[in-house]
């Protein structure tokens, strides 16, 4: 019965290259040129193939800060990612199947989390009032308040799916609560969590504002993009060829989950 | 019955903790720190006087329009490409699982990079955009360098690195549609237009509230890539709110720039707390 | 129970507290001393940091210098003033001298200097503070002038113009030879703001103690006629339609490259973008001459500029690497840390240490700021050297009037609004 549309289908993948895979190309043509030509800013192919010396330029600059910069963003990342999966799973769990006086109090505060703006310069005062300041630990703290408000919601919308009757099962069986939500519950979540791990991932590998205020000193890796954008010169083919790299991990995380991603959200931010 | 309730309130508290100390406190201190002179290595009480200076600001007004026509024209945008996407990436046509990923894969990308690869793209002289218009015989404006289209030009590259995100939602919103119904309505006959009209469009009515709110909140808030693609410029011309708080954090105003957040803070609350309230409200009567 | 993936995530936590930052290079080298050393990142200081950097650990083996890049501009601002306030900043570090430094309360944050007779006078007002001098300098000066082509000069038969009226009647020649007679690059907003601050030198001259009176609040851009006119020449030239075609959207790289190839004549800008031209244009170095932004009296006409940026040492650097640092600071202000920088980047202007000197080979453009410097009464300190006010918002203020969005009096009165806050938050006198 299915009649594939072929005029619209080659239509939709036409507009999408030029709109969507062009850009990429301009990455990619400029991070392969040399500097006088990228420094000219055109489409164009590029006049000596210099890749291989862009790459390696890039990852040498400032006493190899790039791969430094990976190792940094991937602590913050993973570490980042994996508290505010699980703190704000806890907080959904209870959050959906207990309805008390804090109940209200909590929607607040998961609703203002989204809504209001982080005020930078009070929370360089906290994290030097509790020592945290220009630490690692800081900066992952700090990324986990801002996005728990987003698991949050994303995560009680799932859970209200789950039934109540598995809880109670399991209760009957003897499971305190730790044992219920870990065994049972988490579990469970598995698919609406991986949309929430490559969303944060994302958002927490791609944060430029918060490390440059609470990790001063130390690269992520979007902050190794000042290394070729000075105020004097500005060597493009580097630049284009470090934003490149930087593509590459959430490049592979969606390569991987792709699928998974849209089937999270189906039972989760919908009806969030 | 009296025992232990399988949800313990103590859940709340290693993330109460963490985003009470690094969050709320913080939210709370911006009060105080809002009334004061302060650079960042000493603070004087002085009342409401930042917050006097702030709305003299003279790049404030043209800020608050600014963020408005942003915020507005992100999330009309979204809404409106994202459903139709999704209706496409839905229907029944060829490479289907690519297109949606082409799409979607903006939304990965630093926004920083974004934001510098368009900068170059959209270059009136050199870039890619005009080169190709001047070939179809039309003179493309400056983009990023005209007054008038600055702060557009970055809205149109902000719809595309968000759309993705918005036709995400939309697909998961347009597959959790009971096939029922669709089939219903095939076989009453009625038109494409019609099913969509009647049936997608009611039922998908959720999605479309989470893509209002939370690409008008990313749009009033907005600020990475206004800063990375013209830095509020030409002159003040696409300066937004945040962008006004931030030049007066970096030039060492530490007191009025946190009461500039206050205000930001507000005004956000005050247009998404009644906006959400009122679509989900609807949304219940449905 | 299952409390495993706590625990996990707890255990990551704690170990990522250490693993953040070093990993390039050890942190200990046995006995030694390690200090660090932050910079802008720029091409230009990022050498000559890590040319010191060698040549000190060369000369003093128990000491290793580390150099750390930040940001320039206002982000870089900040990153140096929350390190500074959070205790937590480099054991030295290199930063702009006058109103920028004032804004770090020096007073409070860092260490004097031992010798402060080594440099020249221009060089240490600027890094004074009630009376104690706070930095080596880093670099050479850098005037704020006009770089022009020869080469163009020459094909629209026109001279180094001795006055205003000169300048524009020469523009209106190389405009009818086919060049943009002034290039304009707003992209990169800093590089508009030459007009205003580098007509300095001018202003003074037609109103002595004008750097004092404005500091106090007696003299303001608006209504000063000497100094509103940075403004309206700058509106002139684009009224006129003297400004390179993609004045708006070119940055620095591409004023360069105008100039370098005589596509553009003349370029408003700070001299130590010499650097650029003589990285990317080499052969086309010596066919780029400097002249000083000219006035309306010729007799009067000078140079303005910038004193070099300092090397700071912070009040949180102790024992044994605070007497390290001193020494590091001491090699700094030699001779034999001139002839590093020279080294390490081909040197932009003449050094503020006494006793330094240019190697001969430096670019034609230099040598002309040599002239100027060398003679009498012909060139001064640019006015944020002079007083500590100075608003964040001139560039943005600046580009509005150069591409006619906003009329050079209404510039400069927003200019002074802006200046106010700066002034206030400084607590100055008379505000």
């Amino acid at each position: 019965m299915s009649r594939r549309n072929w005029p619209l289908s080659i239509a939709a993948i036409l507009v999408s290259a030029v709109v969507f895979l062009v850009p990429f190309a301009f990455i990619l043509l400029m991070a392969g040129k040399d500097r006088a030509q990228a420094a000219l800013l055109d489409f164009s192919w590029p006049a000596q193939f210099r890749f291989v010396p862009n790459f390696v330029d890039v990852v040498e600059a400032r006493d190899y800060m790039l791969i430094i910069a990976y190792i940094n963003s991937t602590i913050l990342t993973v570490t980042a990612v994996a508290g505010m999966v699980v703190l704000a799973a806890m907080v959904a769990f209870v959050l959906q199947r207990r309805p008390g006086r804090l109940h209200g109090l909590i929607n607040f505060l998961v609703l203002a989390g989204l809504i209001v703006p982080p005020a930078v310069v009070p929370t360089i005062w906290v994290l030097k009032g509790v020592g945290l300041f220009g630490t690692m630990p800081g900066l992952i703290l700090v990324e986990i308040a801002f996005g728990l408000s987003f698991c949050v919601l994303l995560f009680r919308a799932f859970i209200a799916t789950i039934p109540r009757e598995l809880d109670e099962a399991a209760v009957i069986d003897g499971a305190g609560p730790l044992r219920l939500f870990f065994r049972v519950i988490f579990p469970l979540l598995r698919s609406v969590i991986i949309t929430a791990v490559v969303v944060q991932s994302v958002t927490v590998f791609n944060d430029f504002v918060n490390p440059l205020y609470f990790l001063p000193g130390d690269p992520t890796v979007q902050l190794t993009l000042y290394n070729f954008a000075g105020q004097y010169t500005a060597e493009y083919n580097l630049l284009f060829m470090n934003i490149l790299l930087i593509t590459i991990p959430p490049l592979i995380m969606f390569l991987f989950f792709n699928r998974r991603i849209v089937s999270g959200m189906t039972s989760g931010a919908v009806k969030g | 019955m009296v025992r232990r309730s399988p949800y313990p309130q103590w859940f709340y508290l290693p993330a109460g903790v963490v985003y009470g100390v690094l969050f709320v406190v913080p939210t709370f201190a911006s009060f105080y720190f809002s009334l004061t002179r302060w650079t960042i290595f000493e603070s004087h009480f002085i009342g409401l006087d930042n917050f006097v200076a702030f709305f003299r600001e003279p790049a404030l007004v043209r800020g608050f329009t600014n963020t408005l026509i942003y915020g507005v024209v992100t999330s009309g945008a979204k809404v409106v490409l994202g459903l139709a996407l999704a209706v496409l990436l839905t229907s029944r046509i060829v490479a289907r699982g690519w297109l949606r990923s082409v799409v979607f894969f903006p939304v990965l990308v630093s926004t920083i990079g974004v934001g510098l690869t368009f900068t170059v793209l959209l270059n009136p002289e050199r870039g890619l955009v005009n080169q190709v218009l001047g070939a179809a015989g039309v003179d493309g404006p400056g983009w990023l360098t005209n007054p008038s289209y600055a702060l557009l030009s970055v809205a149109m590259v902000d719809v595309w690195k968000g759309v993705g995100l918005a036709t995400l939602i939309y697909i998961a919103g347009i597959v959790s549609i009971p096939q029922e119904y669709l089939e219903a309505a095939r076989v009453d006959g009625a038109s494409a237009w019609s099913v969509f009209r009647s049936v997608i469009l009611p039922l998908a009515r959720p999605a479309t509230v989470t893509v209002i709110i939370l690409s008008l909140i990313g749009g009033l808030r907005s600020f990475d890539l206004i800063w990375a693609m013209t830095r509020g410029g030409p002159g003040f011309t696409s300066d937004v709110v945040a962008s006004v708080i931030y030049k007066q954090y970096q030039a060492g105003f530490a007191g009025l720039s946190t009461a500039g957040n206050v205000v930001l803070f507000a005004v956000v609350t005050a247009i998404v707390l009644p906006l959400s309230r009122f679509l989900n409200r609807k949304e219940v009567e449905l | 129970m299952r409390p495993h993936i706590i625990v996990a995530a707890l255990t990551v936590l704690a170990l990522s507290g250490c693993s953040a930052g070093s990993l390039g290079s050890s942190e200990d080298d046995g006995d030694g001393v390690t200090l660090s050393f932050l910079v802008d990142n720029s091409e230009t200081n990022s050498k000559i940091a890590e040319g010191l950097a060698k040549d000190f650990t060369a000369a003093n083996p128990g000491i290793t210098v580390k150099v750390e890049v930040r940001p320039q501009g206002t982000e870089g601002d900040n990153i140096v003033k929350t390190r500074l306030s959070t205790g937590d900043m480099t054991d030295v570090f290199q930063y702009n001298s006058g109103s920028l430094l004032q804004a770090l309360a020096p007073d409070k944050n860092l260490v004097p200097v031992d010798d402060p007779g080594a440099f020249d006078e221009n060089f240490s007002t600027s890094v004074t503070s009630n009376g104690k001098v706070y930095g080596v300098p880093f670099g050479g000066y850098n005037a704020g002038a006009i770089l022009y082509n020869k080469a163009a000069f020459a094909k629209a038969g026109v001279s180094v113009p001795a006055t205003w009226a000169d300048f524009m009647a020469n523009n209106a020649k190389l405009k009818a030879a086919g060049v943009a007679p002034v290039i304009q690059t707003y992209q990169e907003t800093w590089t508009s703001q030459l007009f205003v601050l580098g007509d300095f030198h001018n202003v003074s001259a037609a109103e002595p103690g004008f750097a004092d009176a404005y500091t106090r609040n007696q003299t303001k851009y608006a209504t000063s006629p000497a100094a509103v006119k940075g403004f309206q020449r700058l509106r002139q030239v684009h009224d006129a339609g003297y400004q390179n075609k993609d004045f708006a959207s070119a940055k620095l790289d591409d004023g360069i490259r105008m100039l370098a190839e005589g596509t553009g004549a003349q370029y408003p800008i700070l001299s130590g973008s010499i650097a650029q031209l003589t990285a990317n244009f080499a052969d086309k170095a010596k066919d780029i001459g400097l002249f000083a932004i000219p006035g309306d009296d010729a007799a009067k006409n000078g140079l303005t500029v910038w004193a070099p940026a300092g090397v700071y040492l912070p009040a949180s650097t102790e024992g044994a690497k605070l007497d390290a640092a001193k020494k590091f600071l001491a090699f700094i202000g030699s001779a034999a840390g001139c002839d590093s920088q020279s080294q390490a980047y081909p040197p932009t202007g003449p050094y503020a240490v006494k006793g330094c000197t240019l190697p001969a080979d430096v670019p034609q453009a230099v040598k002309d700021m040599q002239t100027y410097i060398d003679k009498p009464g012909a060139s001064s300190l640019a006015l944020e050297f002079l007083s500590p006010v100075k608003g964040p918002a001139l560039e943005q203020i600046c580009v509005e009037v150069g591409s006619g969005i906003r009329t050079p009096e209404a510039g400069a009165k927003l200019y002074d609004e802006d200046v106010k806050k700066q002034a206030q938050q400084l607590g100055l006198d008379g505000w």
